[in-house]
């Protein structure tokens, strides 16, 4: 690969507290050097980057790319190519497969795909339990020597106590995160959107908020007994930010995410009964999605993942409560983001925090700075650019996205994996 | 009746969004139905020609009789598609069953589904004019127009009204649908029942809840009551249908707090015993079974407006 210079952009890597303007090198796969006035190495590629951020590579920590066996509706090929677009270098592959990645075999197919087709860097995340079951431990050992870099049974909670007991006890002996999909499904009996004023108005069926919020409390009396840590997915309500807030004061080890999607929309979405608003967790209330905007401001919340869920027409061609819950979220979650940044709810630099430097230090991931001699994951950023979304443009196999339609504001123009150009805007790089 | 009516919506999919001048123009078309019902021959020619397809994917009879009764009557040309006869078991989706459907080309599709929602995804894919006949717990506008033309018959107008709703409102479409018309219609809506059966914000729709019946009689004009819908799996709310009965069933007694001449009313299918004590479903004041006559004149009056049905004195 030939050296990089990105000329003249602002540079922000939360990690060491720099945000200014600067070259930045990228030589032989790391970042070389960040500092103005950097001489032109023989050979190098310059790219003009002034008026553009320059950041580390984005990273989802939260992303179902369906392979192996649903690739219909999505693939690591395709994934990863929409993950490139969208800025990330790096995605987690939640462990929801046909089969699920419950052994090292699965696991070692995801890497071997992604080593032949992947565009950016593929971390898969191993299951809690054998298929998802919440019954017996998956060989999380194995997993993790194949290349997992967590555990979860994510599309499910494990409703078992002394199963995520112990689980938090094995997965810390091997210092394994193990991140939650928190939902009491007894609570939530399948409801397909938000319990509240607008399911008791267009008369969906409703989960409360307390199905995600009581296995939270919940669990966090578990890291307390167990030390472990945990981490939760797609946090949606207040109550849980409320709890999670607690916990961090008692000193436990607990993170947690939020989606794009939980920050953006509120229950008033699914109002129209559009399948593309079918999630789990539930779009919430406006109260809910304050509480999580200030969460995510205040570092309550470590991290936006995007929960990447590509689904078919075969699966959202059809009524509200039939439909699969999910929407895709790689191309559009830094636009979305970056609405956060001109409303002021975030600054740019705990916007790169948690698209980037959070991420990788909960799941103990490479990457997530512009220090000199970290992998060269790089994201350049428009921060101004505007652009309409329309999903037949998108990158991702699937089409399910609520956002269709919509004037975003700022997107990645070049996406950089260890020194290599995984995605450039047309025309951006000659 | 002269031709202009004020309507011009193009589907009935609920109350929520109908303009009380609109549910005007339904009852009052509706009363005009109904001396047809008296007639010797109980047919008029105005929708001649035109085809309503019934497409009914949730068990009913009286409902899908009922829009049956109304279609012949205007001398529309209807089918009926049931659950039991669709292909929809064989594992076809609502889009291709109803697009199949729409091939043929018929005028009025009435569609009852068990889920909320299906209605408004109907008419993304097809042509044909589309009626709820009952959506999941959503809506059932073609019940809450009967309704509110049987309290205006008795009660002359519905504005100053106050109505009690009582019962299973969570699962109830009926529900969802009467506050909506009721409300645009200017009553007073009270609902009661079990906590347990009333759904979160239920005040939002501009109603008052009460959790216990006999405060929220007190005064009222109208009583409706609801069935528990065990079907969707309502008997986990509350202990037993016994302690149900007893504690907030309609009876003589109860009924002696609403006004001396308010009417009680039941969607049906009545579950007697439960939540209606069978002297006062068969009481001077129950007006179930004229609901059930205003349904098919209210069901024209539907039919013949989607339809574009020529002028309805003739």
């Amino acid at each position: 690969m030939a050296d990089i210079l990105l000329q003249g952009g602002r540079v922000i890597d939360p990690a060491r507290d720099f945000d200014a303007n600067a070259d930045v090198l990228l030589q032989g796969g790391k970042v070389a050097r960040v500092g103005s006035g950097i001489a032109v190495p023989a050979g190098a590629k310059v790219i003009d980057v002034k008026g553009l951020w320059v950041v580390p590579g984005l990273i989802d920590m939260h992303t179902h790319l369906r392979e192996p066996g649903q690739e219909y509706k999505e693939n690591i090929e395709t994934g990863t190519a929409a993950a490139a677009a969208g800025g990330f270098t790096a995605v987690c592959a939640m462990p929801n497969t046909r089969p699920p990645n419950d052994n090292r075999a699965v696991t070692e197919l995801i890497v071997r795909r992604a080593r032949e087709v992947g565009a950016v860097r593929v971390y898969p995340i191993g299951c809690i339990t054998q298929g998802q079951k919440g019954e017996t431990l998956s060989e999380m050992g194995e997993l993790q020597e194949a290349g997992c870099v967590a555990v979860s049974d994510d599309g499910r909670g494990v409703m078992n106590s002394e199963v995520m007991r112990r689980a938090l006890e094995y997965a810390r002996g091997l210092g394994l995160p193990v991140i939650q999909h928190a939902e009491d499904t007894a609570l939530s009996s399948g409801g397909p959107a938000h319990e509240g004023a607008v399911t008791t108005r267009i008369g969906l069926r409703g989960q409360p908020a307390a199905a995600e919020s009581a296995m939270v409390a919940r669990d966090i009396e578990l890291v307390a007994l167990t030390g472990a840590a945990y981490h939760v997915a797609h946090v949606s309500c207040a109550e849980t930010v409320r709890l999670v807030r607690d916990a961090k004061a008692r000193g436990l080890p607990v993170t947690c995410e939020v989606t794009p999607h939980h920050l953006m929309l509120t229950d008033e979405a699914c109002a129209g009964y559009d399948t593309s608003t079918r999630v789990n967790p539930p779009l919430r209330s406006d109260r809910d999605v304050a509480a999580v905007r200030e969460a995510l401001s205040d570092g309550t919340i470590d991290a936006v993942a995007t929960d990447h869920a590509p689904h078919s027409p075969v699966e959202k061609d059809v009524e509200f409560e039939q439909a699969a819950p999910g929407l895709i979220g790689l191309e559009t979650a830094l636009a979305l983001c970056l609405e956060l940044v001109e409303t002021k709810v975030l600054s740019p630099t705990v916007l790169i925090t948690r698209m980037s430097t959070a991420p990788a230090r909960i799941l103990h991931l490479s990457g997530g700075t512009l220090a000199p001699g970290s992998p060269a994951d790089v994201t350049v950023i428009d921060p101004k650019a505007a652009w309409i979304c329309e999903p037949n443009r998108l990158r991702s196999r699937s089409r399910n996205t609520p956002f269709g339609g919509r004037s975003m504001r700022g997107r990645a123009m070049l996406t950089i994996v260890e020194g290599n150009i995984a995605f450039a805007q047309e025309k951006f790089v000659g | 009746m002269t031709g202009a009516h004020a309507f011009t919506q193009k589907h009935l999919l609920g109350m929520e969004h109908l303009s009380a001048g609109e549910i005007t123009t339904i009852l009052d078309l509706g009363e005009h139905f109904l001396q047809i019902a008296d007639r010797p021959i109980k047919k008029v020619p105005t929708l001649r020609g035109k085809t309503v397809i019934n497409l009914f994917l949730e068990p009913s009879t009286r409902t899908r009789t009922s829009f049956e009764i109304a279609a012949k009557r205007l001398s529309a040309d209807g089918v009926n598609f049931s659950a039991s006869s669709s292909s929809t078991t064989k594992g076809e989706t609502l889009i291709d069953t109803a697009t199949n459907l729409d091939a043929m080309s018929p005028d009025i599709v009435v569609l009852r589904h068990a889920q909320a929602g299906a209605a408004h995804l109907l008419t993304k894919h097809i042509k044909a004019a589309v009626v709820n006949a009952g959506d999941g717990q959503h809506e059932h506008p073609t019940q809450a127009l009967l309704d509110a033309s049987t309290m205006r018959a008795h009660k002359g107008k519905i504005e100053g009204l106050t109505v009690v709703i009582c019962g299973d409102i969570d699962h109830s479409r009926v529900a969802r649908s009467n506050i909506f018309a009721l409300r645009k219609l200017g009553a007073r809506v009270r609902v009661a029942g079990p906590r347990s059966l009333l759904p979160l914000g239920i005040e939002s729709l501009g109603v008052e809840a009460f959790d216990r019946i006999e405060p929220a009689l007190e005064d009222a004009d109208v009583v409706m009551m609801l069935r528990i819908q065990l079907e969707r799996k309502a008997g986990s709310r509350f202990p037993n249908t016994r302690e149900y009965a007893r504690v907030f069933g309609l009876n003589a007694r109860r009924l002696a707090l609403a006004k001396p001449d308010a009417i009680v009313m039941h969607p049906g299918p009545m579950n007697r015993g439960v939540e209606i004590s069978p002297e006062v479903a068969d009481g001077p004041r129950s007006v179930v079974l004229e609901q059930v006559s205003r349904g098919v004149a209210i069901r024209m009056a539907v039919l013949y407006l989607l339809g574009g049905g020529s002028d309805a004195t003739e």
